[in-house]
């Protein structure tokens, strides 16, 4: 099969550090904090990997779009076996409010240069949580998708995908080209070890920028503050039944 | 002690002190255990004894890579499901 896969990693703040509110609400502590690829995009780049060694994709295509910092991100999926990068330069302001619309309208116009036929994107993003990027992707290019994917095959000239729904799992089969967002079950995203990360300081990072693509990464939304929430109260506890009956009464909940 | 050997031992301890950067506990608590481990065992010589520690070392590679998995995917299977 000569397709080629296209996966979009994001940089954002690690998983395990504590989040900081800026003092002026407008936003969360970034400088200085430690920064790697969002788990489920891992997921999607080890999807991909995966299907170039079953020999059913011929090439991984990793992309992010960001300031110079997210080509560490890149770097990171070529060392798990990705076979080259793109990097769409957005900095500054228009980083601070590039959004899931912006990025899948960048998606989409690459997805037709660089003649995808599939596209593999992580349900959501641990910093944003917005779980739309892919579901925009598809529907700009209008391709069928497959998204909270737990399982990914190849059948004949057709994807099936096992999606995981609130009932339990669903299994469709789209047609290629299709956009996948992948969740947490698909698979294990393996370790860059020290000599994948030398050998993918060789392989080449393009560098792109959105006004190339005819992308207009202006934004229609405006954060107006950010607040962290709201610290647990105690709570407080009751001998016997009797008294939980009247604090709840006391509380006007019964 | 024999040249490829001492090549694979160098590169064990490159593999450990990039993994224990992550380490919970303090990527400090982690290499100042790795060297300590490292220096005890520096006069061997008997190439048998050298293999045995090498593969001890490459199952504790395992055994983190096993530990973050798991973390981040109970971190995240807390958060989402």
């Amino acid at each position: 099969m000569s397709a080629r896969v296209l996966v979009g990693v994001k940089r954002v703040i690690d998983y395990a550090v504590k989040i900081r509110v800026k003092p002026d609400r407008t936003g969360v502590v970034t400088d200085g904090v430690k920064h790697s690829m969002n788990p489920f995009c891992e997921i999607a780049v080890e999807e991909a990997v995966k299907l170039k060694e079953k020999k059913l994709v011929k090439e991984v295509v990793a992309v992010s779009c960001g300031p110079q910092q997210v080509q560490e991100t890149i770097r990171t999926a070529l060392a798990m076996g990705a076979d080259r990068g793109i990097h769409v330069e957005v900095s500054g302001k228009d980083y601070e409010t590039l959004g899931p619309l912006q990025v899948s309208k960048i998606l989409a116009a690459l997805a037709k240069k660089e003649q995808a036929d599939l596209i593999i994107l992580g349900k959501q993003a641990i910093d944003d949580d917005c779980n739309q990027t892919g579901q925009m992707t598809a529907a700009l290019l209008d391709w069928p998708q497959g998204t909270f994917a737990s399982e990914l095959t190849f059948e004949a000239d057709k994807l099936k995908v096992v999606r995981e729904i609130d009932g339990g799992l669903e299994t469709i089969m789209i047609k290629l080209p299709a956009v996948v967002t992948a969740d947490l079950r698909l698979n294990t995203p393996r370790y860059a070890t020290l000599p994948n990360i030398m050998k993918a300081k060789k392989k080449k990072i393009a560098n792109v920028k959105p006004a190339d693509l005819g992308v207009d990464v202006s934004s229609r939304l405006e954060v107006l503050k950010v607040d962290e929430p709201p610290q647990r109260q105690a709570g407080v506890k009751v001998e016997t039944v009797e008294d939980l009956v009247g604090k709840l009464k006391e509380a006007g909940r019964i | 002690m024999a040249n490829s050997l001492r090549a694979e031992v160098v590169q064990l301890y490159k593999t450990l002190l990039f993994l224990g950067r992550e380490y919970p506990k303090g990527a400090d608590y982690f290499r100042d255990r790795l060297r300590a481990a490292f220096a005890k065992n520096k006069d061997v010589s008997d190439p048998e004894k050298i293999k045995e520690l090498i593969s001890r070392g490459e199952f504790v590679v395992k055994e983190l890579e096993a530990l973050y998995y798991l973390r981040k995917y109970r971190a995240l299977k807390k958060r989402y499901y």
